[in-house]
């Protein structure tokens, strides 16, 4: 590695012990099992880290909530989904707009929901008495009002405790309109321990009610479905133009800038690839397991992550004009990556970085900062499982505990009819042999240098240890986070929301993340803070004449 | 068009709120707690309520929002919430040390009957509560009322909690001040002191979500009333309640429980609003109206008078919480603006139409609580099409699909600064109001006017 080894001036069992000395000894025994630091062994193997576990109430966490992992990650994105909130004002109202996913719908008569928010804002009355009835009218008022073709209905919390069937009232309003397809998220926010549990119930849904349905693809050649991908900051876009420009059908993106009828048609593409593991690795494997669709993991945060994938994806199909129009594509987006990029990284070199975000971002984003020559000190997801640490080679041996019990794992067999393996044993058997890799992701660990800290589920004082003991030049959070760290004199990168920019896939991206990576620590604001009489405390009421 | 599938024709709704124009009861308590000094706001349910309140209020004010929470899982809803809170109780004090939790429920806790004062005595019974610190609780079912409700009660369990009559009877008055913002908080304690009253003013989030960067993170911010401040508020001659829904509540507990009389009034938006706030300042302490405040007052008035013409027989619609938007209405009345139409999704009651129709019109539309939302709101611009639009920054999207100006109001305003800073209330405040009215519209009239009909001078 090129970086420079700035960061071995900080000893991390120091930093982990100043942490966990301040606990409870509770807490600090729980907590030991989540902040680890990294050793990268043989074969990959890293030690093992405590995640997908529930965070210690009265600490200050970053999580959410199951619904908003269901709702506002993994459909909100869909733009002709109608999405009925069930339950108070609070959810619908909160997860309305608030995470950038962008959409283009391609004509102004386009079904285009996103900017609506929809609820059915249950009373007391209804909590008391239940509120199906409610949830049915509401049905009816938007069917009459909006005429969608699927209606998704999405539980908060006490939809579960006063024991509403939104999977009843799906069907029965099904009956009545047999035209829409309705279909409900039992999603409610104390299930499991994360978002993460959310995305689960997305995936099942999705899986058992829309995907499937129609069973005519898109035309042309190369079709593949990118999964986990949202289109915060128009990231799908940059995506789509480079399938486009490389001569890869997109069939379907789960779920940035997309419509139904992709996800119900998703099952006659040739490939999936998964961005967001942790959002999405359900549905890659239900798909391959009843339809025979292969998956494999790709990456389009970085510069070189993105070429990596294309060069892997059109690798699948083998077919040399592909290929050769893949690495035409390559050389031309790189020669302006690469301009910007060594002069951004003349300047950013050596520089820290610390990421804590997601369950995939805090590992993807690392291949960016690299690029320009800054090393990550730190990492951790806020909601991510083992297997997005330590990689899906430690599926096996996770144990599940009772908030992972609570999640329906559904039991998928081939479909009779459908079932069709996209690649012969022989061809699967050649992959092997040639090393190249499907169904795997190998979890941020061991794409980590030794020493650097791995955090589980951080919290608010834990970020707080790690500014003063590293004192990064950077720190990538979300919006909670934002304001905190900056106080300090630090610049925060969102990387939920991107503060408001993007694109950051794909090649466009990478240049616009090395510009503003570039802009944060290098032109910051924060050189302002202490006025000028400040660093000169002694000399407080004279004057120059005096003198 | 962004809102594409919003149709002109208003069909009566029952079931479906779309585009609410109000949120739950629990980011309007959380609010209404981190105006106390060394408070932590704790929220009693599943994390994701407090996750969404933090960000709501921290893309609000672009400020650290500080909160903790119960983090349910299905055990916990199941169970109820005893174990979590109490657990929490304990981590809180031992990691984050403040003074106060101020603990909030969800609908998740209602639903499950916790019940919030007995947790409490057994969180300190079983020595969770460290000596000289305090937890406190407000219950705030979020399927009841609107995050404006959640604020009142919370600032009436500050009273309910913390205020004593210790039967000395002090000169001081109580300003309760609404939901506001941390600038209008600043601002009502400036004309206050301005008049040399002695007050006591909470909940009071200025210098708390409006911090200065000074190189360091404060945990707890200089700023927010103290614990010793509200308790006094009990011996306090007096109580002035600004704004019926949000206020109104806690002085009325006051009055009952240490015998404070009050008197509410509007939030001091408008030029009207903000005399009856100054009048009753001045009656309720025995004090003057500086010379200082008459010159505001007058540089007000000369404004609204110089600049008539530009606000004679235009039109607004109005979205936003009841308490702000019938001040708002009242000053823009005065102004002689005409009033379409004026929504809150909060359920205000018949008081709250009773209260303007004081000074809007018969023909203004005015829809209050339930199914009142930002797509019936739209649907009225629609039909009756106003000059400018004031609501919150989802207005936005009604104001860029009919080509409207919008005036930025209310909660949440995520897409602009200055709300943090610059007050709307008061004289001052009002002055800042008129100012943007006027370059709304003449901005639009400078873009819209014929070559021969630009004006250089207006």
């Amino acid at each position: 590695m090129e970086e420079k080894n700035v960061y071995t001036a900080v000893d991390p069992e120091h930093v982990r012990d100043s942490i966990l000395k301040k606990y409870p000894a509770k807490i600090a025994r729980k907590r030991a099992k989540q902040i680890i630091v990294n050793n990268v062994g043989d074969n990959d193997l890293v030690p093992e880290m405590l995640a997908n576990a529930r965070t210690v109430p009265g600490i200050l966490t970053m999580r959410g909530c199951s619904y908003a992992g269901c709702k506002g990650v993994v459909l909100g994105p869909t733009r002709d989904i109608l999405q009925i909130t069930h339950g108070p004002i609070g959810c619908g109202f909160y997860s309305w707009l608030t995470r950038r996913n962008q959409t283009r719908p391609e004509t102004l008569d386009d079904t285009n929901f996103m900017p609506y928010a929809m609820s059915t804002d249950l009373q007391e009355d209804e909590i008391i008495f239940g509120g199906e009835k409610k949830l049915k009218a509401a049905i009816d008022e938007a069917v009459a009002l909006f005429h969608p073709k699927a209606i998704g209905i999405f539980s908060t919390c006490p939809v579960g405790l006063i024991g509403d069937d939104v999977h009843a009232v799906a069907r029965d309003m099904e009956e009545k309109y047999p035209d829409v397809n309705i279909f409900g998220f039992s999603c409610e926010g104390y299930k499991g321990v994360s978002q993460s549990a959310g995305h689960h119930i997305a995936n099942n849904k999705v899986f058992t009610d829309v995907v499937g349905l129609i069973d005519t693809p898109k035309p042309g050649n190369f079709k593949v479905n990118i999964l986990g991908e949202y289109n915060i900051g128009g990231d799908a876009f940059e995506i789509e133009r480079l399938m486009a420009k490389c001569g890869f059908t997109l069939h379907s993106t789960f779920s940035g800038n997309s419509v139904y009828e992709e996800f119900a048609s998703a099952h006659t593409a040739d490939l999936n690839v998964v961005m967001c593991h942790r959002s999405i690795n359900y549905l890659a494997e239900m798909m391959e397991k009843k339809y025979g669709i292969p998956w494999f993991k790709v990456n389009f945060v970085g510069a070189n992550s993105t070429a990596k994938s294309l060069r892997k994806m059109a690798e699948y199909f083998g077919d040399k004009n592909l290929m050769a129009t893949v690495e035409t594509v390559i050389k031309e987006e790189m020669e302006s990556v690469e301009k910007i990029r060594n002069e951004v990284k003349s300047r950013c070199e050596g520089k820290t970085a610390m990421l804590f975000v997601g369950g995939s971002r805090a590992h993807h984003y690392q291949d960016l900062f690299s690029e320009i020559g800054m090393p990550t000190v730190s990492a951790g997801y806020e909601f991510a499982h083992r297997d997005d640490y330590e990689g899906r080679k430690v599926l096996g041996s996770i144990v599940v505990d009772a908030d992972t019990r609570n999640i329906e794992e559904l039991t998928v067999e081939k479909d009779a009819t459908r079932y069709s393996p996209r690649k012969s044993e022989a061809e699967m058997a050649a992959f092997a042999k040639d090393g190249f890799e499907f169904s795997d992701y190998k979890g941020m660990m061991a794409e980590m240098p030794n020493k650097t800290l791995i955090i589980d589920d951080l919290n608010h004082y834990e970020a707080e240890v790690l500014i003063e003991k590293y004192k990064p030049a950077i720190f990538c959070a979300g919006i909670k986070e934002k304001y905190v760290i900056q106080k300090s004199g630090i610049p925060l990168k969102q990387l939920h929301s991107y503060d408001y920019s993007g694109p950051y896939a794909g090649f466009e991206g990478a240049v616009n993340f090395y510009q503003e990576i570039d802009r944060l620590v290098n032109s910051n604001m924060f050189r302002f803070v202490k006025a000028p009489w400040q660093g000169n405390p002694e000399l407080a009421g004279s004057y120059g004449w005096t003198k | 068009m962004l809102l594409r599938h919003t149709g002109e024709e208003v069909v009566e709704r029952k079931a479906l709120t779309v585009n609410p124009a109000k949120t739950c009861q629990p980011v309007g308590a959380l609010y209404a707690a981190l105006g106390v000094y060394k408070c932590l706001p704790h929220s009693h349910g599943s994390q994701g309520c407090c996750a969404y309140h933090r960000s709501a209020l921290t893309r609000h004010y672009k400020d650290p929002i500080m909160a903790t929470t119960s983090s349910f899982t299905e055990g916990a809803s199941v169970f109820g919430g005893q174990a979590n809170i109490v657990e929490a109780i304990g981590n809180i004090f031992s990691i984050y040390d403040p003074d106060v939790i101020a603990v909030h429920t969800t609908c998740l806790s209602e639903v499950i009957g916790d019940d919030l004062t007995q947790i409490i005595k057994k969180a300190s019974t079983d020595g969770k509560i460290p000596e000289g610190k305090l937890v406190i609780h407000a219950n705030t079912p979020s399927f009841k009322g609107s995050h404006v409700t959640g604020f009142a009660n919370m600032t009436q369990s500050l009273v309910q909690y913390l205020a004593e009559n210790t039967g000395k009877k002090t000169s001081y008055i109580n300003i309760l001040p609404g939901f506001v913002e941390p600038s209008d908080m600043a601002e009502i304690k400036r004309i206050a002191k301005e008049m040399g009253v002695k007050f006591i003013l909470f909940p009071d989030t200025s210098e708390v979500v409006n911090s200065p960067l000074d190189g360091k993170f404060h945990m707890f911010p200089k700023g927010g009333t103290t614990v010793e401040q509200i308790k006094s508020s009990g011996d306090s001659m007096f109580t002035i309640a600004l704004g019926r829904d949000s206020s109104l509540p806690a002085a009325k507990f006051l009055d009952s429980k240490c015998k404070v009389p009050y008197e509410v009034t509007e939030v001091p938006i408008g030029l009207r609003a903000t005399d009856a706030f100054v009048d009753l300042l001045r009656k309720s302490s025995g004090t003057h109206v500086p010379d200082s405040l008459m010159v505001e007052r007058g540089q007000l008035v000369d404004v609204m008078t110089d600049m008539h013409q530009y606000f004679y027989h235009k039109k607004a619609a109005i979205v936003g919480d009841p308490d702000v938007v019938t001040a708002l209405a009242q000053f823009l009345s005065d102004l002689d603006i005409e009033i379409t139409a004026i929504v809150t999704g909060t359920p205000s009651g018949p008081k709250f139409e009773k209260r303007l129709r004081e000074f809007v019109g018969e023909k203004t539309v005015i829809k209050t609580g339930l199914n009142a939302d930002m797509f019936l709101f739209h649907q009225l611009v629609k039909s009756d099409k106003p000059d400018l639009i004031f609501g919150n920054t989802y207005a936005k999207y009604i104001a860029r699909d009919e080509d409207i100006p919008l005036i930025r109001i209310g909660f949440p305003i995520y897409d602009r600064v200055g709300h943090q800073y610059f007050p709307q209330v008061g004289y001052k405040g009002a002055m800042r109001i008129v100012e943007k009215i006027l370059n709304a519209l003449m901005d639009r009239q400078d873009r819209d006017a014929a070559e021969e009909k630009f004006e250089l001078v207006m």
